[in-house]
C-alpha cells in the first residue's frame, strides 16, 4: 500500500465507494419532489434500516463510519501523491503547455480541496443545522426547504458551484479508478471514458435539481 | 528564416543555470530542429563560447537520445516526432523558441539540455528482460503468439526510452515507460514466468528513482515520439496489484 501505485489502488477503492454513497445520496434527495412527509420517511427509514434485527441506526452508522474511512484515505493518498509529484519535478518549467485536452484532468487537486471544504459546510447546514435557520432539531425536509429558501440564494450557489466541480471531478476520477485497477484497455476505453462522462453529469442534474427546485418556488 | 532562442545554459550539475536569448539567422526550413543548434553551436565555437550541449545520436528518431522541452512540450508540438526528426518548416519566421532540459528529479542536468538519464536503465536492470536459456536460437514458429498479442506487444516495444513521458507529466512520473517495458514482455508467452515479479521489482525501482505517481492525466501518450498508448499503464497496474494480492 505504500507505493505510489498502491496509494493509487487506495485512491480507486475509495473513490468508488464514495461515487457509490453519491448515487444512493442522489436517489435519496429527489424524494423531495414526493412531498416532505416522502422526504422525511425516506430519512427516518435509514435511520431503522434492519430493524428490529439490529439496534437504531447500525446501518446508517456502519455506512458513516465507512464513509469517513474513506474520505480520509483518499486524501490521504492524494496528499502523499501530491507531495511525491512536486519532489519528482523541482525545477518548474519556464514555458510549459498542456498536450492532453481534458483539462479535469489538471483540476483534481484544487477540485478535491474545495468539496473536502464544501462538505464540511454541507454537514454544517443540513445535517448538523448548525448554520441552518431551522436548527438540528428539526425535520429533514424542513431544513432542506428552509436551507434553499430564495433568501439564501448564496447558500445555493455555492452548492451549483460545489456539485458542479463534483462532476468534474468524477468525468476523470471515475475512468481514472477503472484504469488504475488494470480494468480498462483499449477497447473498453471508449466505453469507460462515456460512462464516467454520464454518470457524472446524471449525478451534478440529480444533486441540482432539489436545491434550485426550492429556490425557484417549485418545491414549496 | 530568423529566430531568436531561448535556451537553458547549465555548464555543470552544481551550476544554478539560467535562460540565454540567442539570434539564429538564415535558417534554412529544410533543417532539423537538432541541425538548427549545430549552425548556432557553429557559430558560438567560432566566437569562442561555449557550445550549447544537447544529446543526440542516430538523428532517424530511432535511438531515442535526444529530446529537449521546446516551447513548453517535450520534442516540440509537431505530434509523434523526436527532436532530431522536426523540421524548421514548423516553426514561424521571426519566431521565438524556448528550449529547456527534461526536468525530473530523477534525471538530474548534465550540462545544458544533457540530462542523465541513468534511473531508466536501473528500472530495465530491476526486470525488464525475460531468463531464457541461452543457446541457438528457437524457431520462429515455434511457440505461438496470437496476432493481437504480437501487436500490441510490438507497439509497446516501439518505447525507445527517451524521456519525453516524465518530462510531459505534470507528476514526473516514468509511468509510460515503465509500462511499456512491462506490457511489450508480459503480453508474449516468453515473458509470462516473470510476469507478476517483473512489475513488481520495476514499479518498486520507479518509485525507488524518485519518479511522481501517475493521474491519468494522458500527458506522456500524447507527446509520446511513438505514440505508446495509455492503456499499457492499465496492464502496468494489473501486473503489480497481481503481485501484491497474490
Amino acid at each position: 500500500m505504500g507505493s505510489s501505485n498502491g496509494k493509487k489502488a487506495v485512491m480507486a477503492v475509495t473513490g468508488a465507494v464514495m461515487v457509490l454513497f453519491l448515487i444512493l445520496h442522489m436517489l435519496g434527495n429527489l424524494k423531495i419532489f414526493f412531498g416532505r412527509d416522502s422526504f422525511n420517511e425516506y430519512a427516518h427509514a435509514l435511520r431503522t434500516l434492519l430493524e428490529p434485527i439490529v439496534p437504531y441506526r447500525t446501518v446508517l452508522t456502519t455506512l458513516e463510519i465507512l464513509l469517513v474511512a474513506s474520505v480520509v484515505l483518499h486524501m490521504w493518498a492524494a496528499i502523499s501523491l501530491a507531495r511525491r509529484a512536486g519532489k519528482a519535478r523541482p525545477v518548474k518549467y519556464v514555458a510549459k503547455k498542456s498536450q492532453a485536452g481534458g483539462y479535469t484532468t489538471h483540476i483534481m487537486r484544487f477540485g478535491g480541496l474545495t468539496i473536502a471544504l464544501y462538505v464540511v459546510w454541507h454537514l454544517l447546514d443540513l445535517t448538523f443545522g448548525v448554520v441552518n435557520p431551522k436548527g438540528f432539531n428539526s425535520a429533514p425536509a424542513d431544513r432542506m426547504v428552509a436551507g434553499f429558501d430564495p433568501s439564501r440564494w448564496w447558500v445555493t450557489l455555492i452548492y451549483v458551484v460545489a456539485v458542479v466541480l463534483v462532476g468534474l471531478h468524477l468525468r476523470h476520477g471515475v475512468w481514472s479508478a477503472f484504469q488504475t485497477l488494470g480494468w480498462a484497455n483499449r477497447a473498453r476505453n471508449k466505453m469507460l471514458r462515456l460512462g464516467a462522462g454520464l454518470l457524472a453529469a446524471g449525478l451534478v442534474v440529480g444533486f441540482l435539481a432539489p436545491p434550485l427546485a426550492i429556490t425557484f418556488g417549485v418545491v414549496q | 528564416m530568423n529566430l531568436t532562442l531561448r535556451v537553458w545554459r547549465q555548464s555543470g550539475p552544481t551550476d544554478a543555470g539560467r535562460m540565454v536569448t540567442y539570434r539564429v539567422e538564415d535558417v534554412s526550413p529544410d533543417m532539423s530542429f537538432l541541425e538548427m543548434l549545430d549552425v548556432l553551436n557553429e557559430r558560438l565555437i567560432l566566437e569562442g563560447d561555449d557550445p550549447i550541449a544537447f544529446d543526440h545520436d542516430c538523428r532517424e528518431g530511432i535511438c531515442g537520445m535526444c529530446g529537449m522541452v521546446i516551447n513548453g512540450v517535450a520534442h516540440g508540438e509537431q505530434r509523434a516526432t523526436t527532436t532530431c526528426q522536426l523540421h524548421m518548416r514548423h516553426f514561424e519566421d521571426g519566431a521565438t523558441i524556448t528550449i529547456e532540459p527534461w526536468r525530473a528529479a530523477p534525471f538530474p542536468v548534465v550540462k545544458d539540455l544533457v540530462v542523465d538519464r541513468s534511473a531508466f536503465d536501473r528500472i530495465i536492470q530491476a526486470g525488464g528482460f525475460v531468463s531464457v536459456p541461452a543457446g541457438s536460437a528457437p524457431d520462429a514458429h515455434s511457440i505461438p503468439v496470437r496476432k493481437e498479442d504480437a501487436d500490441s506487444a510490438f507497439d509497446a516495444a516501439t518505447c525507445i526510452g527517451c524521456g519525453a513521458c516524465v518530462a510531459a507529466c505534470p507528476n514526473g512520473s516514468a509511468s509510460l515507460f515503465t509500462a511499456a517495458k512491462i506490457t511489450h514482455l508480459s503480453l508474449l508467452p516468453q515473458g509470462q514466468p516473470e510476469r507478476v515479479s517483473r512489475a513488481k521489482a520495476m514499479v518498486d525501482q520507479m518509485d525507488a528513482e524518485g519518479f511522481g505517481g501517475c493521474t491519468n492525466t494522458g500527458e506522456c501518450t500524447a507527446v509520446c515520439p511513438k505514440g505508446i498508448p495509455l492503456d499499457t499503464i492499465a496492464q502496468m497496474n494489473s501486473d503489480y496489484l497481481k503481485a501484491n494480492t497474490k
